[in-house]
């Protein structure tokens, strides 16, 4: 399947991507390159096939659930961008 | 000075025939030479490697020798580094400065390691030619006979691999999620090993794709590479899937030969069109384990032709979710807009380079709904198979002898034209990510136009043990002993 200039727009509205209208058509250019090219994919036998979900042929390891970290404000808003007091700052969301 | 290894700089501190001062600055003055050519590091912690030197001498000093003591390394910039600028090769994550340390650096910190700087990459890891790193392409220290055109190192792992090829630091940090160890390795004529999914932490590594993304080491030799990966390597109970189990003495592992090992050739690696001097070196390769005594076996992988499309499924999904944190919030960039979604678009579309917009598109589209049964679900069934293929194999051998990939280094905006041709670098070292099993690049030979070639080996999961010792055999006959034109000492 191919991508039309519209589903191009949806998919960068969906991934949060602002693009120009002069962006749309070299872009649908290489995405469906790179989708027609993964059509391979439709050859393979998979009836009956359980999907690989992770790269570690294990189990998941159990913890307890307690907090282990915690407490460290100055660290987790050092980097923010914009921040009002103890809090991260964003434009207004609510009118 | 630039000549030690790590063992035998080791050696040397030790006998207090060098001080880690000494030997830190040696570096430092390498990078100040060769750094503005190369674009290797994106920064360079000159005060930082200072005081760790000191500390390493006076450590020394005392009698406590660490595994790393005062040895001189080149962190890839996709490792969170406490109080140093991370940036993962890309302008939204302009300015971070991470709180906190990873995993794998700290594991190294406490093993005496001294940290140069941080090594360029491509952006997010998303490469295979360092390419799309905000901070500008590296240049690969190795030249064609008689042609000064600059190279590529590959990627994504470019600047540690020139760093190291360039003798500005002993060893480096790298991770590779499709082949972003390997394929900078045999580009840059250097060792380079990601091992078993789940042997490093991937605790505070800027993530791309969970499932596949694994903390490895560069350095000029095996025995090098066995060292530095003891020191990265174990288990960490702040990420879930690093694998609870022993660290075991990789280097010692690099002398036991491989008489008696059954090593697999696995014949769908020979695609049509492989260029005929790569073809050459894997049946030297084959030849040089024979002589040592190792049986060589056909095998078969007959899903490795679907694999790099798989991974062009798997990974982009990954991406999408995992680069969603990049809303211009908590940190790094922000471009303001007149309400929120505005703020996240025009943060994201100023801060992603085309080539990370785009996996996140395709992995935004992959995952998205009436899609995901066709692409996603599908390509984790080839996942299965891709896995399944390697379990049957090593039921008859011990390790697998693969080129590591298809070409040597190519010139910078050279395969730029369309992404699938760039993707096609990663031919030979996806199917190990898809699997988790380790892989490792050795250098073997060189091509016509006195370019490095790698060989790659293959183990099974948790047995780096015989891919360090198949390694070895490798390059004690390959006896690679030719130098990049650029190189600190030359």
């Amino acid at each position: 399947m191919s991508l039309d200039p519209a589903t191009v727009r949806r998919i960068a509205r969906l991934a949060r991507i602002r693009l120009d209208d002069a962006e749309v058509p070299p872009l649908q250019t290489e995405l469906n390159g790179i989708l027609g090219w993964i059509e391979q994919l439709n050859e393979v036998n998979v009836e009956g096939v359980e999907p690989l979900t992770g790269g570690a042929q294990m189990a998941l390891k159990m913890r307890a659930d307690e907090v282990t970290d915690g407490n460290i404000r100055d660290a987790v808003l050092a980097n923010a961008p914009d921040r009002a007091g103890d809090y991260f700052a964003v434009p207004k969301v609510v009118e | 000075m630039h000549d030690f290894t790590i063992a035998s700089a080791r050696a040397a501190l030790r006998a207090k025939k060098v001080s880690a001062q000494e030997l830190t600055e040696a570096h430092l003055d390498a990078i100040a030479a060769l750094n503005p050519r190369l674009n290797a590091l994106i920064t360079v912690m000159p005060e930082t490697a200072r005081a760790q030197a000191a500390a390493a001498d006076a450590a020394l000093a005392r009698g406590e020798a660490h595994a790393l003591s005062g040895i001189p390394l080149a962190i890839k910039d996709l490792f969170c580094t406490g109080g140093v600028r991370t940036t993962a090769a890309s302008r939204i994550l302009e300015p971070f400065v991470p709180p906190y340390e990873s995993t794998v650096t700290a594991n190294l910190l406490r093993a005496g390691a001294v940290f140069l700087g941080k090594a360029n990459l491509d952006e997010f890891a998303m490469g295979s030619s360092n390419m799309t790193s905000a901070f500008g392409p590296v240049t690969n220290p190795w030249t064609r006979r008689g042609d000064n055109r600059a190279l590529v190192p590959g990627g994504s792992s470019g600047g540690s691999a020139a760093a190291v090829a360039a003798r500005l630091a002993l060893g480096a940090t790298g991770t590779d999620t499709g082949g972003s160890i390997r394929q900078p390795a045999s580009f840059c004529g250097i060792v380079g090993i990601k091992p078993t999914y789940g042997r490093c932490s991937r605790w505070g590594i800027v993530a791309f794709a969970s499932s596949l993304d694994q903390a490895g080491p560069f350095a000029r030799t095996v025995e090098d590479c066995a060292i530095l990966l003891g020191a990265m390597a174990g288990h960490d109970p702040k990420d879930s899937t690093s694998a609870d189990v022993p660290v075991p003495d990789f280097a010692a592992a690099c002398t036991r030969g491989v008489k008696g090992l059954r090593i697999g050739v696995p014949r769908e690696y020979r695609s049509d069109g492989m260029a005929p001097e790569i073809e050459a070196l894997w049946q030297q390769g084959i030849a040089w384990l024979r002589e040592q005594g190792a049986e060589i076996i056909d095998v078969s992988l007959p899903h490795t032709k679907y694999a790099l499309a798989t991974y062009y499924i798997v990974a982009p999904a990954e991406a999408s979710s995992n680069l969603a944190r990049y809303d211009g919030v908590r940190f790094g960039l922000r471009k303001d807009g007149e309400d929120l979604d505005q703020l996240y678009e025009n943060t994201r579309a100023a801060g992603f380079g085309a080539e990370v917009r785009r996996r996140i598109m395709i992995g935004t589209y992959v995952l998205s709904a009436g899609y995901y049964d066709a692409y996603y679900l599908r390509a984790q069934k080839v996942r299965a198979l891709i896995l399944r293929d390697f379990t049957e194999a090593f039921r008859h051998c011990d390790a697998l002898l693969t080129p590591t990939a298809p070409s040597a280094a190519f010139g910078q905006g050279e395969k730029m034209d369309d992404p699938v041709t760039m993707y096609l670098n990663d031919v030979f070292t996806v199917p190990a990510n898809m699997a988790g099993i380790p892989g490792l690049s050795v250098p073997a030979g060189l091509d016509a136009q006195g370019l490095p070639l790698g060989l790659q080996v293959l183990g099974k999961p948790f047995d780096e043990e015989t891919v360090f010792a198949v390694g070895a055999a490798i390059e004690r006959a390959a006896a690679f002993n030719v130098l990049p034109a650029i190189r600190a000492g030359a």
